[in-house]
């Protein structure tokens, strides 16, 4: 199974539940293109939801770090939400802790947004 | 690292297709391999992941998704231990050469990491030119 990705709107934030496999071919590009899609219709608070992702390879954390590139530049903000302990350990590996803002709680997440 | 030799040692051989399917393909015979074995659930899914990423590095750096070139996989398996070879046909590199994905300045970079999270996952990691051209890496993880 690939990824299946749907957003919402939770007052000024942006969220997208993202559900699956992020990794190498459609899943890590249909990931690409939503962030980007939003990004360019001018959301700037965008968080993640990564509750019921069950794998992400290296080609997805890439995404991941390209999305969040993209969309800092253009002034916004994209945190992360849900992460297993699977996907906590690819970061810390990675030591992508010390870049990205990740939350347990999606209702904590939102505010930091504030 | 040398398989643990623990008595009796199986070892079998396959070729892969230089494709996103065989990549999924791989991913999965190691999990299943693992499974058998007897590893837990994160074992399984780290060495699934260690032998994805050494197959995408085959797939997409090596062999450059050349349907005429081909990842040449060996499976050893001991009591205890699970060993997976990949060769691929393409032109070779320099794994000291790679830029160090956790360095500062490269954090932000999209590409780079998959190698250094193969090499997380497993108790042996062993990357060098393959007899007649191209790159072979050995992935070795033990039970216990």
């Amino acid at each position: 199974m690939s990824v299946k990705l749907t957003s919402r709107q939770v007052g000024d934030v942006t969220v997208i539940d993202a559900a699956g496999r992020i990794t190498l071919g459609e899943g890590a590009s249909a990931f690409r293109d939503m962030i980007r899609d939003l990004a360019a219709k001018g959301n700037k608070k965008l968080l993640v939801n990564l509750a019921d992702v069950s794998y992400i390879d290296s080609s997805g954390i890439g995404e991941m770090v390209s999305g969040f590139t993209t969309v800092t530049n253009q002034g916004g903000k994209l945190k992360l939400v849900g992460l297993s302990k699977r996907v906590k350990d690819l970061l810390q590996i990675t030591k992508l802790y010390t870049v990205f803002e990740a939350f347990d709680d999606e209702a904590d997440a939102v505010r930091s947004f504030a | 690292m040398p398989l643990r030799e623990s008595g009796h040692m199986e070892k079998t051989q396959t070729t892969l297709e230089s494709s996103l399917e065989s990549v999924d393909q791989a991913e999965a015979i190691a999990v299943d391999e693992a499974r058998k074995l007897g590893f837990d659930e994160d074992g399984q899914a780290q060495f699934g992941m260690a032998v994805r990423e050494v197959m995408v590095n085959a797939v997409v750096h090596g062999n450059r998704y050349n349907q005429k070139k081909k990842v040449h996989l060996e499976i050893e398996r001991s009591k205890d231990s699970l060993a997976f070879t990949l060769g691929d046909e393409g032109e070779g590199f320099d794994f000291n050469s790679l830029p160090d994905p956790l360095a500062p300045e490269n954090l932000l970079r999209q590409s780079g990491r998959g190698l250094m999270l193969a090499r997380a996952f497993v108790d042996g990691f062993d990357l060098h030119p393959r007899a007649g051209g191209g790159t072979e890496v050995r992935l070795v993880k033990n039970l216990h």
